[in-house]
């Protein structure tokens, strides 16, 4: 609770901020200390010393895994603003009304940690996204950045609708919104044990909707546009810390349901993760420019999020808990060098090494983690989802298949790192880098490299 | 603890080397660790050591895996080899200058520190660690300090490596979860590999990511362009060490996890490995670049072994163990050799060479020497290896055998081609821009030259320090 109220209040008050600081680093400040601040109340909450008491009746419902994927989620967007604060600075004239925006997203990101029902589940997405449709469109002048609000709304109004409607077929068929399932769900068909049809229809729309938030194929068409178009900052913040809490929500709204989908589950899912991993992976492959490859590779890590889906135990929690703060932090990282920079393509990093090599290092720790290279989080982020997939069982073949695939990824990965290091150029600097900025950037890559020795470090904090 | 100084000191001396700006510290530093590496591992051979040469520590244990090392006999051996490569190969690279010396150097290091941890690791994910740390080092010194198509090439090599090693990891983790602790250890897994469903798949998965780093033919195209344009040190890891993780792995995991298997597909691997010894004997024997022929001639050797491997024949095992030790020394000693001629030469064809052997007397009969080796010839390390993998070989196929033996042959016209060709013949070079081998390199290749010599007339050391590994091995096959 803690979390959902602060966000929103320091929402409101970034908001008025602009009346009053003139000056756009003030806001930042500002925005910094809001997440201190929602950062210790979340974790005041998840210690149970200090929380704020309201009484949801069981729209919310708040477990450990929850509120540490909230620690998480925060301190992540605590790193983005500390490293990328000033180039949302740059973005436009908003400021402030850009930070409003994150912490509404964060509300949004908290309420989909928590949601006990398919009620709170579509306010938690609603509140989550509006806000991006806007941060996207942020560049005002950009066609490109017009066009990309545009479709993300467009598209993203119309899986809203789609999750309305199966929310609707459930309700239908089980006269509930409650996200346990009911015995009524069993029993109204005369069937004996079997589900209704509505409900398995409901359910079926209510996956596609959730396949589309987290921008799983087939219904990925979006990304790619959305996440070139939009300022380089939004992007980062869009592909990280808003996908991992839309894949946090998928798993806990799907977890309690595998069963009634049957045979049907052990259909659809492969497919989409087949897929996923397939047109992430091959398309990131022919990409020129690091940010659309990177849009392309969010959709294949998005893929190996997925095989969480098929958690029956805790350890497929868990590893998405990891998966996210290891791809959060390695990507929020690596975007914020590649903003920095004039030039997106692969040409703009050549000899990056050789200029910036503190710099260069941690871009490379960021890559090597993103490949799920071992020594780094990103291996054993992997690690977790593989394991997931095979303790379920009768899916070996997927987790082959997700491994060659692995392997193509190194491809488009090192090809990054063969432009900083093994290439000579001069990469230009969109804003000039500083000494303090290259240091926070090794904290976050010594941050990776001691979670790849020591995943066990992370973990604790679910069961503190 | 032992065991663990055998991984810490290449692995913090390592990293500490990087922050060396001189070629002289770097060199210094990174010489002096290597020494100390080899005195420890001198030390693991000793029975007063013996106490100490296993670990066990818990390091995830949300995930049943522990940081633990053991140290059979082939083990010991393995990590001598390597202890023995690196000072030797950084003495003679001694003077020579790499651009940005810490980092080099620090890398190589790091390689030595993760073939370490491979040949100790007794927890399959542990094995694993390692096994992608060893890589990545090679990864960055190729792509580095390599030659013209050096990052086409070692991108090549990463991707088929990294292939087989994740094949493995997939592999490794079914395992783990057909026990109910979902432990790593070695024996957990041993067991578990013995009840898994689908154990023909399991054994594929685990042979492939072997296969592809020994190389087994048809999966070794990354090794010769690999071998052709990495630095000449790198090489020398690469093709001296490396490879017998390959054979090691094998022996360590494979054969004691699907024995049945071993034995079922042993035809179809054996088939493979011969065809790749004449294949590869053949396309050695066109070859005008040396780089290339040596590589070549380095994948026939391995065919052998990973034939032998397969036949469980006690003999042909031991003699594997003696060649993965010999092989290591010869080809150690051919790719110094080949160093030492291509920057007298600045060329690396061999039809642009010749009369080596008046201007340079000192290379011409170490060459020759290292020659006769790589032949295994008699009185040679390799010659007693190789009799007893044949021997193994004949025993379970005599046809396959005869067409092995062809490649004995065939080694000796290519090797015997490109020792007349750089060494006699009419001077391609003008007489004063040769010069003979500098000190440091001839004293390198004079000590490798005595341990080819001792380990052709008196194995038995070797043979009683891995003598464990294969009794435990055949006992279970």
């Amino acid at each position: 609770m803690n979390a959902i109220i602060f966000s929103a209040i320091w929402g409101v008050v970034m908001m008025f901020s602009g009346l009053f600081a003139k000056n756009k680093q003030t806001i930042t400040f500002m925005a910094i200390a809001g997440l201190l601040l929602l950062t210790g109340a979340n974790f005041l909450h998840a210690c149970g010393t200090w929380v704020i008491k309201i009484d949801t009746h069981e729209m919310l419902h708040f477990d450990s895994m929850g509120l540490f994927f909230n620690t998480v989620a925060f301190f992540s967007a605590l790193l983005y603003v500390i490293l990328s604060g000033k180039d949302i600075e740059r973005t436009g004239v908003h400021v402030a009304e850009y930070y409003a925006l994150i912490f509404f997203v964060l509300c949004g990101v908290s309420i989909l940690t928590s949601f006990n029902g398919l009620l709170m589940l579509f306010l938690g997405v609603e509140i989550m996204t509006i806000p991006l449709y806007i941060l996207t469109g942020a560049d005002k002048k950009n066609l490109k950045s017009n066009e990309a609000s545009l479709k993300y709304f467009l598209m993203g109004s119309f899986s809203t609708g789609i999750m309305l409607m199966g929310i609707a077929l459930i309700y239908g068929a089980t006269g509930r919104f409650g996200l346990s399932i009911g015995t009524v769900s069993t029993s109204t068909t005369g069937l004996g044990m079997r589900p209704s049809f509505l409900e398995i229809g409901g359910l079926i729309l209510l996956f596609v909707a959730m396949c589309f938030k987290v921008s799983a194929a087939p219904f990925h068409f979006w990304t790619p546009d959305v996440y070139d178009g939009a300022p380089s900052v939004f992007t980062s913040f869009m592909a990280t810390i808003v996908k991992s809490a839309g894949f946090f929500a998928f798993i806990k709204l799907m977890e309690p349901r595998t069963a009634i989908l049957g045979d049907t589950w052990s259909i659809i899912l492969p497919l989409v993760i087949l897929s996923t991993l397939l047109v992430g992976n091959v398309t990131a492959v022919f990409q020129q420019s690091v940010k659309r490859m990177l849009a392309y590779s969010s959709i294949a890590q998005a893929g190996f999020m997925l095989f969480a889906l098929y958690g029956t135990s805790v350890m497929s929690k868990e590893g998405l808990v990891l998966y996210a703060f290891s791809y959060s932090i390695a990507t929020i990282g690596l975007f914020a060098v590649l903003i920095r920079l004039k030039d997106y393509s692969l040409d703009g990093f050549n000899g990056l090494a050789a200029q910036q090599p503190m710099i260069a290092f941690a871009a490379a720790v960021f890559l090597l983690s993103l490949a799920g290279i071992p020594l780094t989080a990103g291996f054993f982020a992997k690690y977790y989802m593989l394991a997931a997939a095979v303790q379920a069982g009768g899916i070996f073949w997927l987790v082959i298949v997700a491994v060659l695939l692995a392997a193509v990824s190194v491809y488009y990965y090192f090809r990054v790192i063969q432009s900083m290091y093994f290439k000579s150029g001069q990469p230009e600097w969109a804003s000039p880098v500083s000494r303090s900025f290259a240091w926070a950037l090794i904290v976050l890559a010594a941050l990776l490299l001691y979670t790849g020795l020591f995943p066990t470090a992370v973990l604790k904090f679910i069961y503190f | 603890m032992i065991s663990a100084l055998l991984i810490l000191i290449p692995l913090v001396a390592g990293a500490a080397s990087f922050a060396l700006r001189t070629s002289d510290a770097a060199r210094r530093f990174t010489l002096l660790s290597a020494i100390a590496t080899l005195g420890v591992a001198i030390a693991a051979l000793m029975p007063a050591f013996a106490a100490s040469l296993s670990m066990d520590l818990p390091w995830l244990p949300v995930m049943g895996s522990r940081f633990t090392l053991t140290m059979d006999g082939m083990s010991k051996m393995l990590c001598l080899l390597t202890a023995i490569s690196f000072p030797l190969i950084f003495i003679s690279i001694y003077q020579q200058n790499f651009r940005s010396p810490g980092a080099f150097y620090g890398w190589m290091l790091l390689s030595q520190a993760g073939l370490m941890g491979v040949f100790l690791a007794a927890d399959a994910l542990l094995f694993y660690f390692f096994w992608e740390l060893a890589l990545i080092p090679v990864y960055f010194l190729c792509s580095t300090w390599g030659g013209e198509r050096r990052i086409a090439v070692t991108l090549k090599f990463f991707l088929y490596t990294f292939v087989g090693s994740l094949l493995m990891l997939a592999g490794i983790i079914y395992l783990s979860f057909q026990q109910p602790a979902g432990s790593f250890a070695i024996s957990d897994i041993t067991q578990a590999a013995m009840r898994a469903p689908h154990r023909e798949w399991l054994f594929w998965l685990f042979f492939v990511a072997f296969a592809i780093k020994m190389p087994v033919f048809p999966l070794h195209t990354w090794q010769p362009d690999a071998y052709d344009e990495s630095p000449a040190p790198v090489t020398m890891v690469m093709s001296g060490i490396m490879v017998k993780m390959g054979i090691y792995a094998v022996v360590r995991w494979l054969l004691p996890l699907f024995p049945q298997q071993g034995k079922e597909f042993a035809d179809i691997i054996i088939g493979f490995s011969v065809a790749g010894m004449l294949y590869a004997s053949f396309i050695a024997m066109q070859q005008n670049n040396l780089r290339r022929m040596i590589a070549f001639s380095s994948i026939a050797h391995i065919g052998l072994m990973s034939a032998a491997l397969f036949t469980y024949h006690a003999g042909a095992t031991q003699g594997v163990m003696l060649q993965m030790f010999s092989h290591g020394i010869n080809v150690i000693g051919l790719w110094i050799l080949a160093d030492a001629i291509e920057k007298q030469t600045g060329t690396r064809q061999l039809s642009e060479m010749g009369g080596l052997a008046r201007q340079a007397p000192h290379l011409a009969i170490l060459l020759v020497i290292m020659g006769l080796a790589n032949i295994a010839l008699p009185l040679t390390n390799a010659f007693i290896g190789e009799f007893m993998m044949f021997n193994g070989l004949f025993s379970y196929n005599w046809v396959l055998a005869a067409t092995a033996g062809i490649s004995i042959i065939l080694a000796a016209v290519y090797t015997l081609r490109m020792i007349e060709k750089v060494l006699y013949g009419t001077p391609a070079f003008p007489e004063r821009a040769v010069v003979d081998l500098s000190p440091n390199v001839k004293w390198v290749l004079v000590v490798l030259v005595v341990l080819v010599l001792i380990g052709g007339v008196f194995p038995q050391p070797l043979i009683d320090l891995t003598k464990d590994t294969v009794e435990v091995l055949i006992k279970n096959k």
